[in-house]
This record gives C-alpha cells, structure tokens and sequence, in this order.
C-alpha cells in the first residue's frame, strides 16, 4: 500500500488453508455416520461398473434373507427409478435419487433422501451408487464399509487400471461366476491384482443366478452388522 | 466428471476465505492432488478454466501439487515398491498409504483492498 496517503497498490495476502477440498462434504458424511451408528443400522456403499449385478446381488440378498433381517435401499441412478422400482418388487424398501449429469452420489445427496425412507427401522441399508468405478470411490457418504462389485465379464485387469476404487474397497464381490465356464477369465490373475490394490485383499465369488458364494457373503455381512451394533440377530425384524 | 465438483468445492472455499479477508481478487491457489486421490489433474484444470470466468479467481494461477502414492509397513516401516502387494514382505502386516490421497487446498494469495 502506498506509504503516504494509504491509496494505491493492493496488499498481497498469503493464506494457508491446508484443508481438504472435501471437507464439506465429509463434514455431511460424518453426520450421516452419527445417524446410522445411533440407529444401529449397518450402512454399505455399494458401488461398481454400470451392469456389474448390482442390484441383481440385492434381489438375491433379499430373497435369502427374507424375514430374518430388514434391508432397504438407495439407489443413484443418473436418469431413471428402475433400480428402486426392480428393489421394491422384491420386497426392499427402497428409494431413488436421480443424480441427473452426476457421475456419483454425495453425503449430501444421501442425508436429504434419508427424509423419505424408513430407514431407522432397518438392520441394513444398502446404498447402490451409480455405476461407475471412478467418481463414487472420491465421496464419502456416511457408510461402515465400501463394498465393489467386480463382474468376471469385466476383465482381469480392472483392479490394476481403476486403484482408487479397489483401494476404498472392504470386500470385492467377484459376480456372474455362473459365467465363467464361458469366458477365458483367470481369476487369480484378479486375485493378484486385488493383492497390489486393497491392503486387506478380501474377494467373494458369487452368482445371483446359481447362488453360488450368496453363504459365504451372507456371513460376511453378519460380521459387519456384529461389529457394527454388538447383536447378531435381528432385533428390528421381530418388532415389525 | 466429478472433477467439475470438485472445482465447485473449491471456488467456494476460496471465496470463503476471500470474503473473510475482504479480498478483491486472488492472484494466485496451491493444490496438493494426490496420485490415489482419483482426481485428473488435466480434468481439474479443464474444469477450473470453465468455471473461473467472473468468478475471484478469473486471474489466479493454479498450481497443483502431484503427491505420488507410498505405502509402508505400520510395524517395521519399510517403504513398499510401487505396484508390489500391499502386504509386507517380512510382517506379512496389511501396508498403510503414507501420502498420496490428498484433495487439498494448500494456500491462497490474494489482494486485499
Ligand atoms: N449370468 C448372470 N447374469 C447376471 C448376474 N447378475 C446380474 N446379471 C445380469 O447382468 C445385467 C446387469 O445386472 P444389474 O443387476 O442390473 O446390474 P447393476 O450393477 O445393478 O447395473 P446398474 O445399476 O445399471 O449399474 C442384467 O442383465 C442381469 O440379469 C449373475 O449372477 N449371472
Ligand atoms: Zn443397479
Ligand atoms: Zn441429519
Ligand atoms: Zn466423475
Ligand atoms: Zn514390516
């Protein structure tokens, strides 16, 4: 600033901020964190390629897991209510957020559909993002654990090519396995790949269509719900 | 595209911090990006060039730090090889990312009036 009269030239102002660009938003997702922990609802971010089976594991899920616990869910879609409406049909409270020309859901997104479901009745709710293997793993919504559904039509090197997502990653469903007497796939050549992404490497094959792999990932999600809320079975299911 | 998010993010944090300092334009914002961040550093800046236009940051330079990625044992704190499995070879323990998912906003210079 000039000396004499004050007038003049701007002053430079150095800040440091040192803050995450998504601060915002992870400020959001630890609300819904609080939400989810206070009601004892285990919530899984469910993410994948577009077609990877998602919401087929979730018709499955429900059908092996009818009346013994209640799982709803939220699906992201970019355009339509197909998934929500194919999740209702088989019995999943569900509900759809219309992301429009967004790639992936947000914390915030995810607390103002919370308002329209009965989610605080749940034992588990699934949160299906859209299909995507890039966007959804850079946002966190509040979830206990990150869950990628991994198709064997997908190609053996997608652990390697998208390690963002495989790094977030708590469990890989391997899924369409009833596909791979079809394919030329080797699936230890995904295991490795999953070995130099996830530090925890942890995959499930699974096939909605034969249930092959649907125990071993039912007893999975138990351990999740137990570490989650401390009880095994379902006290909602009862109630209701 | 998420990078065009993460841009909108960012100008409001920095508008924040300009209307808190009575700014009137901001010459110049660090980044720190990192390499398992899964932001495009090319996209981010695509995206910025889109939205900077009348915005406080219309004259700012951008400069973005690339952080790569290193993973290291949390017992024996030997560093990993790039691409290796994520396990150590001598503990068997799962590897801990030191560096390398950072999405921050390092600094901001700007004028005051
Ligand atoms: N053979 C076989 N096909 C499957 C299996 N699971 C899903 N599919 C088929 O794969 C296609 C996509 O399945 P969806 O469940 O819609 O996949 P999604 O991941 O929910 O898809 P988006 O929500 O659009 O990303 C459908 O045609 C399913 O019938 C499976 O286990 N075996
Ligand atoms: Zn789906
Ligand atoms: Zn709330
Ligand atoms: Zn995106
Ligand atoms: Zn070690």
């Amino acid at each position: 600033m000039c000396e004499t009269c004050g007038c003049g030239d701007p002053e430079l102002v150095p800040i440091e901020i040192q803050e995450s660009i998504l601060a915002g938003n992870d400020r959001v997702a630890a609300h819904n964190r609080e939400h989810f922990a206070g009601a004892g609802v285990l919530a899984i971010n469910l993410m994948g390629s577009p077609g990877s089976g998602k919401t087929a594991l979730l018709e499955a899920t429900a059908a092996a897991w009818s009346g013994k616990v209640r799982l709803g869910a939220i699906s992201g879609d970019l355009a339509t209510s197909r998934d929500a409406d194919r999740l209702k049909a088989a019995g999943i409270p569900s509900l759809s957020i219309t992301t429009g020309s967004s790639c992936h859901l947000d914390a915030e997104l995810v607390h103002k559909s919370l308002h329209d479901l009965d989610w605080r009745d749940l034992d588990l709710l699934v949160i299906e993002n859209v299909g995507n293997l890039v966007c959804p793993a850079v946002y966190d919504l509040g979830q206990a654990v990150n869950v990628v559904a991994l198709a064997v039509t997908e190609g053996e090197d997608k652990p390697l090519k998208y390690p963002v997502m495989f790094r977030k990653a708590d469990l890989v469903l391997l899924t369409k396995t009833d596909l791979l007497p079809h394919l030329e796939v080797d699936v230890s050549v995904i295991e490795d790949g999953l070995a130099r992404t996830m530090p925890t490497a942890a995959m499930i094959p699974v096939s909605a269509k034969t249930g092959e792999g649907m125990d071993d990932w039912l007893t999975w999600l138990e351990a999740q719900r137990k570490a989650v809320t401390g009880a095994g079975v379902s006290t909602k299911a009862a109630a209701g | 595209m998420h990078e065009y998010s993460i841009v909108q993010a960012l100008m409001s944090q920095v508008e924040t911090e300009a209307r808190k300092h009575g700014a009137v334009s901001v010459d110049r914002i660090e980044l720190k990006i990192g390499e398992l961040s899964g932001i495009e550093v090319d996209l981010l800046r695509t995206a910025f060039e889109v939205f900077r236009d009348r915005s406080i940051c219309a004259r700012a330079e951008l400069e973005i730090e690339v952080v790569p990625a290193e993973w290291s044992c949390p017992t024996c704190r030997e560093l990993l090889e790039a691409g290796a499995r994520l396990q150590c070879p001598d503990c068997k323990q799962p590897a801990r990312l030191l560096s390398g998912d950072e999405i921050v906003l390092q600094r901001i210079e700007m004028e005051a009036a």
